[in-house]
């Protein structure tokens, strides 16, 4: 074809959109909708589920009340104990891996340099990530619990839910604090202020919102794993405070253990006990959100 | 407040490539002293060997002298942060810390470093904001955040920033660069305002721009693609730029080159 030719054919002026294209858009468009629709579908099932289920007992004593004395056919009874022992288990568990997350990030990140031994800690994060519940929790049982005779405790469950947080933050927080534009810390460090400094006061809250947020997911995942809560807190009817000695409870274990039973009653305690755990996660969320907006970068001019 | 700095057989690495070969010059108190030349020949990577910000780049080294009135900076036992804190720096683009107010970012320094009653830390934000040119534009909303500002105002926050913590020289990298003419134009008078008190050191790549403000000029060249750069010829900018002795300055400055 002769460059003549070439443009000749080549329409002039505003084209319209063909009729083609414009399928294919509305063709995409659906598929787009669709995948939509499919990744929200079952959220919005298992919530209406658990919401409509849920609350038949979701009530003062559910809230107040421990299994203790509650007979196998009886009514009533509550999750007393085992909210406390999540909530304690969780932020034990968080009390462990945020702070020793962190560091590791901050090294990866700002100390390491892509040498041998950040490459290794890389390498074994990533391991970590893929370590399934059941087996952190075995490690616990078998290094803390039979190897060096320490009984079982809510800290025990700490420490098996911390091994399944820590690749998580280690991972989020590395992400954000590599977002951090390297003219930040070259701006601070020309105003001569120590490496450590800049991390603290600019890198660090710089990246403070992100963090936040992937600190929440990881507690998110957390607090619903029942295979290492089960081999490391043992099991409880009653309300026990103290993390550090006896057996506890927690919400997964006490949503596996009701719906165990063949009765309705303690079929409906399970559905509740399973809406207040999502509650607490939506609490937690909440109140980190109102955190990280707090500290938020300043807005507006 | 501002000293002389003399610089003596300076070769810069990055890694094992040499980005400048055997710079020697003495930059002069009270002046402004502007490095010109084409991209990669080294300007930058020499300025920041002034301050110790080129080693903060993983693999980055230099041998040679830089003396600040007589100390080496480059001594055996000089702690990098105390020769930041004697040599300020502005960057090519406007950085200021985006979880700062305007008020934070210009006391960052100082605050950072810790100490200062906050009586005191007022004063000093208000002369270095008014040293910067920028008191009447942001005096009401101190307490807004420095990245609301536009861009020449936020390069002059960041020189705000530079010189409250009273540094004898400052090193701007390309200041105006990713400015629009009147902010420029901005910049370029405080500039000369600052030179009373500060010893300056400016690379640009507008050569009118060197040639309005400085005192000297350096031109840096490089011999071809991987090779070190080196200074070609300094002199006092009036001569740089009319009668300059090298060629290869001439050929540059007149939009020859190559």
């Amino acid at each position: 074809m002769t460059l003549q030719q070439e443009a000749a054919r080549r329409p002039r002026g505003v084209q319209h959109i063909s009729t083609g294209r414009r399928v294919k858009d509305r063709f995409v468009q659906g598929l787009v909708y669709l995948a939509f629709a499919m990744a929200v579908v079952p959220l919005v099932s298992v919530l209406w589920l658990v919401i409509s289920n849920g609350l038949a007992r979701f009530d003062l004593e559910f809230m107040t009340h421990s299994m203790r004395g509650i007979g196998a056919r009886d009514a009533g009874g509550g999750a007393y104990h085992a909210i406390i022992g999540t909530v304690e288990q969780v932020l034990l568990a968080s009390a462990i891996s945020v702070p020793i997350g962190l560091l590791t990030a901050i090294y990866l990140v700002e100390y390491g340099n892509g040498g041998r031994l950040s490459r290794a800690i890389s390498f074994f994060v990533d391991v970590m990530t893929g370590v399934p519940s059941v087996v952190a929790g075995l490690f616990i049982l078998a290094f803390w619990i039979l190897f060096l005779g320490m009984p079982y405790s809510g800290w025990a469950g700490a420490m098996a839910l911390s091994i399944l947080m820590m690749p998580t933050v280690v991972r989020s927080t590395e992400e954000m604090l590599r977002l951090v534009p390297a003219d930040l810390r070259e701006a601070s460090y020309a105003l001569g202020v120590p490496k450590w400094r800049t991390i603290m006061k600019i890198v660090l809250p710089t990246a403070f919102t992100g963090i936040v947020t992937g600190v929440m997911l990881a507690v998110a995942r957390v607090a619903g794993e029942t295979a290492p809560i089960l081999l490391t807190v043992f099991f409880t009817d009653s309300i026990n405070n103290d993390p550090f000695s006896g057996p506890q409870m927690g919400l997964p274990l006490y949503v596996f253990d009701q719906a165990a039973r063949p009765n309705d009653t303690a079929i409906d305690r399970a559905w509740t006990g399973a809406l207040t755990l999502i509650l607490i996660v939506m609490l937690l969320n909440l109140v980190a959100r109102l955190i990280a907006w707090w500290r938020a970068p300043a807005k507006g001019r | 407040m501002s000293k002389q700095i003399q610089v003596s057989g300076l070769d810069a690495y990055y890694g094992a490539h040499k980005a400048i070969e055997d710079v020697s010059m003495t930059i002069e108190p009270r002046s402004i002293t502007a490095f010109i030349g084409p991209s990669g020949c080294g300007k930058s990577t020499f300025l920041r060997t002034l301050n110790r910000m080129h080693e903060v780049i993983p693999g980055a080294r230099v041998e040679g002298k830089v003396l600040l009135d007589g100390d080496d900076l480059y001594g055996a036992s000089v702690e990098p942060v105390s020769v930041r804190r004697m040599i300020g720096m502005v960057f090519q683009r406007p950085n200021p810390f985006p979880t700062m107010s305007i008020y934070d970012n210009v006391a960052a320094g100082l605050r950072l470093n810790g100490r200062l009653p906050k009586s005191q830390l007022d004063g000093i934000v208000e002369e270095s904001l008014k040293g910067a040119n920028l008191w009447n534009e942001v005096k009401d909303r101190l307490t807004k955040p420095g990245a609301g500002l536009s861009g020449g105002q936020q390069q002059r926050l960041c020189i705000a920033r530079a010189i409250a913590v009273k540094p004898q020289v400052l090193l701007m990298d390309e200041p105006c660069s990713a400015l629009d003419p009147i902010s420029t134009l901005a910049i370029e008078d405080l500039m000369a305002k600052l030179k009373d008190e500060f010893t300056i050191v400016i690379v640009t790549h507008n050569m009118q721009q060197a040639a309005r403000v400085s005192d000297r000029t350096a031109f840096f060249n490089l011999a071809g693609q991987g090779q070190p750069g080196k200074v070609v010829e300094m002199d006092e900018t009036s001569r740089m730029f009319t009668n300059p002795s090298q060629k290869a300055t001439e050929d540059y400055i007149t939009g020859r080159f190559g």
